[in-house]
């Protein structure tokens, strides 16, 4: 089993604690400068990307070329800029969350309100999917519930911030909303299933016999966490742009050229077969967020149902295949297959409703 | 001589740690034992949940990242 390498991870690299004294009156002038300048940069977008295209190019806005040229340039710098700015804000604010602390607030939680906890936690926590069995034994031994620790497990992965800002810069907020608060009900209600069916002896007996030993936390400091964000930015931003380019100049080329309602006949909202057909495929599909996002992108355009597309999404990244074999370490196969078949069955419903409604 | 265990079940997160405390027991010259521990039971002895983590003498150091360079001579000259 190749174990390496295939994690997809929200913790930056490192978080050097800053020992020297903070100068705060420069660090909130820094910081209000740069603000006022990413929003000045992030309206003049449009404006821009439309005078780059019909004034320097000489493309007309109305041609399959001109339309394709003017949505890259207006994207790209949009993605990276919302990408930049929320990354930031979602690392300075998941520094204020550990694994532990979080399994200090879900332990003894009464089930229900503990899955939700747990899936709005399983936002915010720093997790990795390479940890996954270690934060599992830490879960279980300390007396958080099953049900409640798979609610965290769901949520964790499906919704990221990677998602949300490209659901947000490419479909606009209500589709991010959409797939955040349809996201944390699966891993709600798919963990408050799994903890009604009692399968804890479908748990590996030693996870049961570990001995948790305490668990240490560093301590940050405000600059450790403006640092953390900073370093969040680096690393998600610097490993996911290539992704963020190929997918819009995926999404500009479609824009400008395939013939709308293209997929309509396919992945439409009259096919009622392509909802199970996209889980299907996506399950055992493996891609982060960013990578996902030229597929997204392509199907939405040409006349995919939302609700397909988004159920296509979540169980690509929701459910991976690698995450899934880590934890067969941990997890009996019937608790993994039911696992599997709770969160997918949420994911088919998902689809099926919003076809329906939207 | 001080003992360095680099936690982790063998990700590259886990392997770039374990390059950065060879590299820093390096520079330092300094001997030190260096071990690998991928047993999750062992892991959770330890108390560690989230890896890569790495311990001195026992000590947890860091956890749930990657350390700096830095920051393991620091440990390192403790």
């Amino acid at each position: 089993m190749n174990k390496s390498n295939r994690c997809d991870c929200n913790q930056p690299v490192a978080t050097t604690p800053a020992n020297r004294p903070v100068n705060w009156s420069r660090t909130l002038l820094l910081g209000a400068g740069l603000l006022v300048t990413w929003g000045l940069v992030y309206w003049q977008l449009e404006p821009f990307a439309r005078w780059l295209t019909t004034s320097v190019f000489g493309l007309s806005l109305e041609s399959s070329l001109g339309s394709a040229v003017a949505f890259f340039i207006y994207d790209t710098p949009k993605v990276l800029l919302l990408l930049t700015l929320i990354v930031f804000g979602v690392g300075v604010l998941r520094s204020f969350f550990t694994a532990s602390r979080t399994r200090t607030i879900l332990a003894g939680k009464r089930e229900f309100v503990g899955n939700i906890l747990a899936g709005l936690l399983g936002i915010v926590t720093p997790f990795c999917s390479c940890s996954a069995v270690p934060l599992f034994i830490g879960f279980v031994t300390a007396g958080v519930p099953l049900g409640v620790t798979f609610s965290f497990l769901i949520a964790a992965p499906m919704i990221n911030e990677v998602a949300v800002v490209l659901l947000l810069g490419l479909f606009g907020w209500q589709v991010a909303a959409l797939y955040v608060g349809t996201g944390l009900m699966i891993a709600i209600l798919a963990g408050w299933v799994i903890g009604r069916l009692r399968m804890e002896r479908h748990v590996e007996a030693w996870v049961y016999q570990a001995q948790m030993g305490e668990s240490q936390e560093e301590r940050l400091t405000w600059p450790g966490r403006i640092r953390f964000g900073w370093n969040s930015v680096r690393e998600i931003v610097g490993k996911v742009w290539p992704y963020v380019l190929v997918g819009i100049a995926v999404g500009a080329a479609i824009h400008g050229w395939v013939p709308q309602d293209f997929m309509a006949s396919i992945m439409g909202k009259a096919a009622w077969w392509s909802v199970p057909v996209a889980v299907l495929i996506g399950i055992p599909m493996y891609s982060n967020a960013a990578g996902i996002i030229p597929i997204v992108q392509a199907l939405l355009e040409k006349g995919a149902a939302l609700g397909t597309t988004l159920a296509f999404m979540m169980a690509v990244i929701g459910l991976s295949l690698p995450e899934t074999i880590i934890l067969r370490r941990v997890l009996k196969p019937r608790l993994i297959a039911v696992f599997i078949g709770v969160v997918g069955f949420g994911i088919l419903l998902v689809g099926y409703l919003f076809n329906l409604v939207m | 001589m001080k003992t360095v265990q680099v936690f982790g079940p063998g990700c590259a997160r886990c392997k770039q740690t374990e390059q950065l405390v060879r590299i820093a027991l390096k520079d330092l010259e300094l001997e030190a034992e260096v071990v690998k521990v991928s047993d999750y039971q062992a892991m959770a002895a330890a108390g560690v949940m989230a890896t890569p983590a790495v311990a001195i003498d026992g000590a947890i150091k860091a956890s749930g990242r990657i350390p700096t360079l830095a920051e393991i001579k620091g440990w390192l000259k403790e």
